[in-house]
């Protein structure tokens, strides 16, 4: 019984992985430099949380969470569009995509 | 269209017509038609008041946020009329005054001119507490870029002192205001912010304690209006607000701006704390005599003209504070005149000295010398001005004076005695500078000047003469004047304890919420 | 012809006059100029003349003529009304103010005729002549107030008329302000008067002080008493009493008829009118009244001591006016308020002769003014010369001129009556003695014995236009005073000739209480006073003819009693240095420690708290990105966890 509840693969699985995959993605983005990588930790991260959508959405038998995996998904292809080409006219300008670099707003 | 609201939005009207003027060479001569146009639709106003009734006339009242009993609400009477003429009566004047000296930037500084003549006639109509205050703040932005932009050397500096200054004690009149509503909500029934609704509520007052609902109110209410005065000790702003601002900026900012001050104390203190102010008021009067002569004092020994009539505004508002904490007619009446009379002498006073700096290049005192030789129509409206400012009789300033030292004497008697010798000051440091300006041999200015013409020309003339009209019909015929005035003061001085407002005549829509009218009784 | 027409032609006559030189005051026609201004003041003198005689023909309880123009200033039971009255008193100044200044104006036209802008002068005099007209006709006291500080105000002006000069500028301002700490206590005394009889009109406060005073003496504390006291600080300024008369010998500066007609004939006398107009409101403070005999006394004595001093023609004319305007408040003081008007109005007379006699002398000799450099212009200038030695011989008091009526009559009161003393007495003939020393002085110097003319200036008789006022003011100084020749004269004079002012004046004036003494005792004062001025008289023609080595010697004999009558006292010299200067001193201080470095501080130091909380937040958004997004994760969780333990 046990074993079989630890086969069976429910919906704690998925917000696990869901969380590892998040936290993945926030650590790019706080810990990494390179501005692309960071960029594809957002996308880590808004991935996660479409497994996420889409985990509960199955469990609880509501189209609801697909839906709105939907609009995430083309908020994060807007997203990478912009942020991409933000990112290469700022090395284009800067010859320098390390984000340390660009702290102008500072007080 | 209601009238008043008329007079208090044709100027956006008109900055929306220079701001749209394809020629930019137009934008003066129609900007001063323009002003004419809007102090003769103001005079209607005159013509059409009920000199006998103490109410509001013309009120306008629409709701505009419903929930807290906001409106848009106009009204006027016997105190904020002679203002909203004051008002328009000085715009052309400015726009007259910055012929020659605004000259960059035409287009915006008319612009702000006639924003700035909007909120401040917003400011005296209101009779909606929430009005008011966007009236009084919006009144900044205009003065700010009129002093920002087109002020002299250090004009950053002294247009933000302004502004935050200014702001500052606004902060304490909007949380009273929200307090007033929400006393209002609890006593009436529904919440409001009609100023007519604040004189019905009966607030808690404790004599002789500091911490008490109506003391609080009038010290925050007080607070602000203090600084725009500015009364001593918060006037520190408007030396360098008045030295930096442009003339034009400079005969708005004294002629009208400072009156909204004394006019809030008017509205809002007197009337709506009457306990506190009887209990308080020493401190103000204390404050206004302290004003006169340490204004004069200081003015005495300015090197710079526009400083020392800087300090002379000063020295005269704290006149017109002490004139309304002696809350008998007299002195109401002598500081709504004296608001009137300061405003056309000392902007003419800012006139002047700028029409001359424009030649000169300086406003160093001891430069001059000798400038009656070389200018002397100059020279005969400088001293009538100044004769106007230090209150000689039959001039304006004479009757204000006196009204005000008259209603302080039979208050107090020491007040009055100390405020007297800020007759005798006025007349030192004013003719001080007459004497080191205009008179003696030419100095090293003039000498520069030598041969160069520097007396008025024939628009410099056409703007003072105006000025100078109005200066000896009002010290001739003062009752032309206070007949206005008379009713809504003696109304203020009978019902101290329990002020209210009626709404005279027709009305265009009464308010949508009936209250409970009942006046809780203390 | 309507009595409101004219009042409104005797006012508005000068005023039409001012506009029409003031708004041609570039112009330089002076005959133009002066023509008009002086059929102007004619107009008010015709005017004054038939109100006088309308005056005359109303029965004698009763001589008043009101006119009430427009209500001026009119709040919660307070009224101040465009109103004017000519009665027994005001009669009189219209007469004296219109007649003496239309002679004075006249003069002026030969005066001025070398100045840049005789326009501008002639319009302010006429502007004199118009506020001078309100200070007397006002029937309250605020009109009157109106008048008072206008004729401040022209003063100020022609003092300054020759601006160019810094001396000249600043001994106008000089006056105004010394002028104005007066009106300050003028209006202290009108709010007192108001406060007290809720009222400012002169019969009113007249009849409402008498009945005051009819029940019992008043303290010190008393509004009435204090408003006197303010009133008399008022005209001490006007008046040039001590301690405010340090303005009239500067005010010299301006052009001679202007002294004449502002510094010696009519606007310094505003003072004792003002007094006699409240003689009943006076009456009802004696110990005021005493005040203002002692202040008077002193006045005449110390004015008179520093004019035996002086060297500058106007200069001791100047002093000479203020010990005749201390007469003056010595007869108010001691309820002497009949010989008061009288002695004002000889004294308008033969000072203005003086003045304008001395003003004939200045311009003959070039615009000098120092009797060093003068004396023999006898010869020279005989009409000038006769006229003035009538001046003259009334101001010491010869018997028979004006002034010797008016100044005795002042006397007589003074030992005489309730409110005076003997000690007054003997000041004020100490006083007579050195008029006649001063006065003879001058004579000697200028007009008799040896020439000291500088080489080069050919001193001349002046032209008739300022001869023609001489000899008018010379008659008039002679005969002014046959009109109030006392009782006890008059009973030996052959016809009794009654004595017309006295009677003219008595209803209208409140009058003092005489201590009942027999006619010897007024023979003898007054031939005590005629011979203290004959041997004064005497005394100085010795030194300054006979012998003239005599005043070196006295100077010699006292150096330092000299030096400090010469300087005036050093009176200047002490309210510069211990009143103006650190008044000044005092407001320098104020705008740099307490303005700048203390109000104005203060708000930077406000400014700077909020500034530096804000840099401490500020530090937390240093640019970093990651950092912020750190915030937000660390936000994130913080909201978390409360949710999900809350």
């Amino acid at each position: 019984m046990l074993s079989s509840e630890l086969l069976h693969i429910g919906l704690n699985h998925y917000l696990g992985l869901s969380a590892v995959i998040f936290v993945i993605g926030m650590l790019t983005v706080l810990l990494r430099r390179n501005l692309i990588v960071m960029l594809m930790g957002v996308e880590l991260m808004l991935n996660a949380v479409n497994i996420t959508f889409v985990a509960f959405s199955s469990f609880n038998q509501n189209m609801n969470g697909q839906v709105m995996v939907f609009f995430v998904m083309a908020i994060a292809a807007a997203e990478a569009a912009v942020g991409l080409a933000l990112a290469v006219t700022i090395f284009k300008h800067y010859k320098e995509i390390d984000i340390s670099a660009f702290e102008q707003l500072k007080s | 269209m209601n009238l008043l609201s008329v007079i208090t939005f044709l100027p956006i009207l008109f900055a929306l017509v220079v701001w749209f003027l394809p020629n930019e060479k137009h934008v003066r001569p129609v900007s001063l038609g323009l002003s004419i146009v809007h102090f003769f639709v103001s005079i209607v106003l005159l013509v059409k008041f009920d000199i006998s009734s103490a109410g509001l006339q013309f009120v306008e009242q629409t709701p505009w946020v419903q929930s807290a009993g906001i409106s848009y609400f106009l009204g006027v009477d016997g105190i904020s009329i002679w203002l909203v003429i004051l008002t328009t009566f000085l715009t052309p004047i400015t726009i007259l005054g910055g012929w020659t000296s605004i000259q960059k930037k035409t287009r915006g500084f008319h612009v702000s001119i006639f924003v700035l003549a909007t909120t401040m006639i917003g400011t005296f109509l209101a009779m909606d507490a929430i009005l008011f205050y966007v009236f009084f703040e919006a009144s900044l932005i205009p003065m700010y870029f009129i002093i920002g932009i087109w002020g002299g050397k250090n004009k950053i500096y002294a247009a933000t002192k302004f502004f935050i200054y200014t702001m500052l004690g606004s902060v304490f009149m909007l949380l009273s205001i929200i307090t007033l509503m929400v006393l209002a909500e609890g006593q009436l029934g529904q919440m409001s912010s009609s100023l007519l609704d604040f004189y019905k509520l009966d607030l808690n007052f404790l004599p002789g304690q500091f911490l008490s609902t109506q003391t609080l109110l009038f010290f925050g209410f007080a607070l602000a209006f203090a600084i725009k005065v500015p009364l001593f000790p918060f006037h520190t702003w408007l030396p360098d607000a008045h030295v930096q601002a442009p003339t034009p900026g400079s005969v708005i900012l004294a002629g009208v701006m400072l009156k909204m001050g004394t006019y809030g104390l008017l509205r809002f203190c007197l009337p709506l704390f009457p306990e506190a102010t009887a209990e308080w008021g020493w401190i103000f009067l204390a404050l206004g005599v302290v004003g006169i002569i340490y204004g004069a004092l200081v003015a005495m020994v300015q090197p710079d003209m526009k400083k020392l009539v800087a300090y002379s505004s000063v020295s005269h508002m704290g006149y017109v504070v002490m004139g309304l904490f002696t809350l008998n007619a007299h002195g109401l009446t002598g500081s709504i005149f004296q608001m009137l009379s300061h405003g056309i002498s000392t902007g003419a006073l800012f006139l002047l000295v700028g029409m001359i700096y424009e030649r000169t290049h300086s406003r160093e005192i001891k430069e001059y010398g000798g400038l009656a030789v070389v200018a002397p129509i100059f020279s005969i409206f400088f001293i009538i001005v100044t004769l106007s400012s230090i209150a000689v009789p039959m001039t304006n300033g004479f009757v204000g004076e006196y009204l005000i030292l008259m209603g302080t004497f039979m208050v107090n008697k020491a007040y009055a005695i100390l405020a007297v010798t800020g007759v005798v000051l006025g007349a030192c440091y004013m003719l001080w500078m007459v004497k080191k300006v205009f008179f003696g041999p030419p100095g090293k200015l003039i000498k520069d000047f030598q041969g160069k013409n520097l007396d008025l020309n024939k628009t410099e003339v056409m703007t003072l003469l105006p000025v100078v009209v109005l200066i000896f019909w009002m010290g001739l015929f003062p009752g032309h004047f206070i007949k206005y005035t008379k009713a809504s003061v003696d109304h203020m001085i009978n019902a101290k304890q329990g002020y209210y407002l009626k709404i005279e005549g027709r009305q265009k829509k009464v308010a949508t919420i009936k209250y409970k009218s009942t006046r809780v009784t203390r | 012809m309507n009595d409101s027409f004219l009042f409104a032609v005797l006012l508005l006559a000068p005023i039409f006059g001012f506009l029409f030189n003031g708004l041609r005051f570039k112009n330089k026609n002076y005959k133009l100029a002066g023509a008009v201004a002086s059929v102007a003041i004619g107009v008010s003198f015709i005017c004054s003349v038939v109100l006088v005689i309308k005056l005359v023909a109303m029965p004698e309880a009763s001589r008043a003529i009101h006119v009430h123009f427009y209500n001026w200033i009119e709040v919660a039971g307070f009224n101040a009304n465009a109103a004017f009255v000519v009665d027994q008193i005001s009669a009189i100044m219209i007469l004296v103010i219109t007649g003496v200044g239309l002679l004075i104006h006249i003069f002026s036209i030969g005066y001025m005729s070398h100045d840049d802008r005789p326009s501008k002068y002639f319009a302010y005099l006429n502007l004199f002549i118009f506020n001078m007209l309100l200070l007397v006709l006002g029937d309250n006291l605020l009109i009157m107030f109106v008048g008072w500080e206008g004729v401040g105000l022209c003063s100020y002006l022609l003092i300054g008329f020759w601006f160019t000069d810094q001396e000249k500028a600043a001994a106008g301002m000089k006056a105004f302000i010394v002028n104005r700490i007066g009106d300050a206590g003028f209006l202290l005394g009108i709010f007192f008067l108001y406060v007290q009889f809720s009222t400012i009109e002169f019969s009113s406060l007249n009849t409402l002080a008498t009945d005051l005073a009819a029940s019992g003496p008043l303290g010190w504390s008393h509004p009435l008493v204090l408003a006197c006291i303010c009133l008399f600080v008022g005209a001490c300024g006007k008046s040039a009493q001590i301690p405010l008369y340090v303005w009239l010998p500067d005010a010299m500066a301006g052009p001679t008829p202007v002294s004449a007609l502002i510094h010696a004939a009519t606007m310094v006398t505003a003072g004792v009118y003002m007094i006699v107009r409240l003689s009943f409101v006076y009456m009802a403070a004696p110990q005021v009244m005493t005040i203002i005999a002692v202040v008077g006394g002193l006045t005449a004595f110390f004015a008179a001591t520093i004019g035996m001093t002086q060297w500058d023609i106007k200069k001791i004319l100047a002093y000479s006016t203020v010990s005749q305007l201390g007469y003056m408040f010595l007869g108010v003081g001691v309820g002497a308020f009949m010989p008061a008007m009288f002695h004002l109005m000889t004294h308008a007379f033969f000072k203005a002769l003086m003045f304008l006699g001395s003003g004939s002398v200045i311009h003959a000799m070039g615009e000098e003014q120092d009797i060093r450099k003068m004396g023999a212009l006898k010869k020279a200038m005989p009409i000038t010369s006769a006229t003035f030695t009538l001046g003259w011989l009334a101001i010491i008091g010869v018997p028979g001129f004006s002034g010797f009526f008016s100044k005795d009559e002042i006397l007589w009161f003074t030992y005489a009556s309730t409110q005076g003393s003997k000690w007054l007495w003997v000041v004020g003939v100490l006083g007579a003695g050195m008029t006649a020393f001063y006065m003879t002085r001058l004579m000697c110097l200028v007009f008799w014995g040896k020439s000291r003319v500088p080489e080069g200036t050919h001193p001349h008789e002046s032209p008739a236009s300022m001869t023609f006022p001489l000899i008018v003011l010379g008659v008039l100084s002679v005969v002014g005073g046959w009109i109030g020749i006392p009782h006890v004269i008059s009973a030996i004079l052959p016809g009794h000739p009654p004595n017309i002012l006295g009677h003219w004046l008595e209803p209208a004036l409140a009058t003092a209480n005489l201590i009942t003494t027999s006619a010897v005792v007024e023979w003898s004062l007054m031939g005590i006073s005629v011979s203290v001025v004959a041997i004064s008289g005497y005394f100085a023609y010795t030194a300054y003819i006979v012998k003239t080595d005599i005043p070196e010697k006295c100077v010699k004999a006292f150096p330092r009693l000299h030096g400090l009558v010469l300087n005036k006292y050093l009176i200047d010299e002490l309210y510069f240095g211990r009143i103006i200067n650190p008044l000044i001193d005092i407001s320098k201080g104020l705008w740099v420690y307490v303005d700048v470095n203390f109000v104005d501080k203060l708000t930077y130091i406000a400014s700077d708290f909020v500034k530096s909380i804000g840099r401490l937040f500020g530090s937390l958004q240093n640019g970093n990105l990651q950092q912020y997004a750190m915030y937000i994760a660390i936000g994130v969780v913080v909201m978390l966890s409360f949710i999900l333990m809350g």
